[in-house]
């Protein structure tokens, strides 16, 4: 595939958004919030970051693999996957219902190529990425492993034991992303539960913390992504603070809560389809 | 298809049968002072909110952290708080299974678990979310006690039971609204079965959702003159091996009807019981060792064997082998 240029993957995010609100609305279910937060990012990582093959292979050896650990993201990661050739983009419309491989968090259940875990229950992703970082280093395979979690998320327990070993093994061929919107299903997480410091924390854990300052910004994604790679093969594993808006792309869902995982109506479908440019044809 | 049906039990209302664990949560914190609530960010689908603005004081949002909550519960117990544990029944149950078993079950501290989003009716979040195997966990622990209340009424009414009963309780409801056709004022009795509808040739057994279904079922059933006993088990455990006794000495054989898995459920226990003591056919309706899915309740009550035709075919099956 050639290097697309930063306006390039811009049109493609674009086309993302479209997809997860055109998703979740004809569903009427799952979780457009943290989906358009995500869409540069994940945005980025396939059109862009990593060496990946959409004649999907479990084993993935030789490819950087991704883990999506905060599942119910699942409208932007089905997207990105059939936009980059995974599965036809007129799967899409079988997203959430009956018989459908588009399960409402992903599954490998029906063999959803592109997708090697299943998640939807909360803190399970980082270790099961840091084990596959680890399969790749006994294999001698030098491509990475990459995770994205959501910062709530980061409340599970799960996750420290993880953090710790993964600092512990040197699991230096690990990028975990989390997805800083400050934001989770009951309000802000500084009033549900506050992280406080989510850089000191993972810094006193042993890893190499960098900030993405504007995670909705392709460009400062990109270079978030390229220097996380710099950093990685260090003996640390990487951690990158992804801060975005939830909702980003559409002017009434951003940086609240409140768009979690409610479906727009026929009207707030319009009004946000109107604010997105449809660049590679909607499904 | 219900609405030609002459119901024995009929309904003007629908609700979720999570609404009636809120607002029975509402009533048992009015009532006693030690009554206190955890959340791990749920509030808005557990319907604790009422709660919570009421007694901010008695309410602890834990974040994502059920593990946590689960100890925290157990310790407040100690002093004599009753703490109520809300989350969706898959991270109430097999994601904290060894914190309940050790620090609530295994310490036998008077702790609630609420869970809500059991089973496949919670529709399209999909497999990852729909526990069928939550009863089976639960009923196994000793000392807990295990309910799994029909509609909003029932739940209401055993939220408020299980505040003024001493030990660990797993209380299991759901996502869907359904109709509302037990009575406002029921008292609830934990243990105790009830006969909904008297019946002489089989008898069906269920639970939570399903004994909506299993109304259904025996108007069917009596269209085409077969006489269905009905009995509403909301308790898992301790389970009323008496009037199961009972009704299969009448009848001579049986059909469960629960939103879980065969291995371990309410089947199970009722085969445990006529097992040992008067065996006679028995037909399970549930899931037969599969994960669920995403879709809508209904399409998954169809697909998944759940419904009230699949009922209907148990009970001519149970019936052929007597
Ligand atoms: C173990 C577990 N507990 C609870 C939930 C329910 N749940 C789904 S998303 C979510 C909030 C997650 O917050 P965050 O990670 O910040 O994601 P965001 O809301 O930003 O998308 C919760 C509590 C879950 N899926 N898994
Ligand atoms: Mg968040």
């Amino acid at each position: 595939m050639e290097k697309k240029s930063t306006e390039q993957l811009q049109e493609v995010a674009s086309q993302v958004r479209r997809d997860i609100l055109r998703m979740v609305h004809q569903v009427q279910s799952g979780h457009p919030g943290a989906s358009l937060g995500c869409t540069e990012f994940f945005t980025a990582l396939y059109f862009d970051q990593l060496k990946h093959d959409s004649d999907f292979k479990m084993e993935g050896k030789n490819e950087d693999l991704f883990f999506l650990s905060n599942g119910h993201i699942s409208p932007v990661w089905y997207s990105v996957l059939s936009r980059s050739g995974y599965f036809p983009i007129e799967e899409m419309s079988t997203f959430r219902k009956l018989n459908s491989r588009l399960q409402g968090h992903p599954a490998t259940e029906e063999d959803l190529p592109g997708i090697r875990i299943a998640s939807g229950s909360l803190g399970q992703g980082l270790s099961v990425a840091i084990g596959a970082a680890q399969a790749k280093k006994i294999d001698g395979d030098d491509r990475m492993v990459y995770v994205l979690m959501g910062d709530g998320e980061q409340e599970e327990g799960q996750i420290w034991e993880a953090a710790m070993y993964a600092a512990h093994w040197k699991v230096d061929n690990l990028i975990a992303t989390i997805d800083l919107n400050r934001q989770q299903i009951d309000g802000p997480t500084k009033e549900i539960m506050d992280l406080i410091d989510l850089r000191a924390k993972y810094e006193s854990f042993g890893w190499t913390v960098i900030d993405t300052e504007n995670g909705n910004d392709m460009k400062s994604v990109i270079e978030g992504l390229e220097k996380a790679k710099s950093l990685a093969g260090k003996g640390k594993p990487v951690l990158n603070l992804l801060h975005t808006e939830m909702g980003f792309g559409v002017d009434f869902m951003v940086g609240t809560h409140k768009w979690h995982g409610i479906a727009p109506n026929d009207q707030q479908l319009a009004d946000a389809l109107a604010q997105l440019s449809e660049t590679l044809g909607d499904y | 298809m219900e609405k030609t049906l002459d119901l024995k039990f009929n309904y003007t209302d629908k609700k979720d049968t999570r609404s009636g664990f809120g607002d029975g949560l509402l009533e048992a914190g009015r009532k006693n002072p030690n009554v206190v609530g955890l959340c791990a960010d749920l509030i808005g689908s557990l319907k604790m909110g009422a709660f919570q603005k009421e007694f901010p004081e008695r309410f602890f949002q834990t974040g994502i952290a059920e593990a946590n909550m689960m100890g925290i519960a157990a310790g407040l117990s100690i002093s004599g708080k009753i703490p109520f544990t809300g989350t969706f029944a898959n991270f109430s149950t097999g994601r904290v299974y060894d914190q309940i078993r050790q620090s609530i079950a295994y310490s036998d501290k008077n702790v609630k678990i609420c869970a809500s989003h059991a089973g496949l009716t919670l529709g399209e979040d999909g497999a990852t979310h729909q526990i069928l195997e939550d009863l089976g966990m639960m009923k196994m622990l000793p000392h807990m006690t295990v309910i799994n209340p029909c509609d909003y009424n029932q739940t209401k009414a055993a939220t408020m039971a299980i505040a003024e009963h001493e030990g660990p309780v797993y209380l299991r409801f759901g996502r869907p609204v359904w109709p509302i056709f037990t009575p406002a004022d029921q008292k609830f009795e934990i243990g105790k079965a009830w006969k909904m509808i008297d019946g002489k040739d089989v008898t069906i057994f269920a639970t939570g959702h399903l004994v909506w279904e299993a109304v259904i079922a025996e108007a069917m059933l009596r269209e085409e003159g077969i006489s269905a006993e009905v009995i509403n088990i909301h308790t898992i455990k301790p389970l009323d091996t008496e009037a199961i006794l009972d009704s299969v000495a009448k009848t001579g054989c049986a059909v469960s009807a629960e939103e879980h898995q065969y291995n371990g459920g309410l089947g199970d226990s009722i085969a445990q019981t006529l097992i040992r003591n008067n065996p006679a056919p028995l037909e399970y309706v549930g899931v037969d060792d599969s994960f669920g899915e995403s879709g809508t309740p209904t399409q998954l009550l169809e697909k998944y064997g759940l419904n009230a035709a699949n009922i209907v075919a148990a009970a001519k099956r149970a019936l052929a082998r007597k």
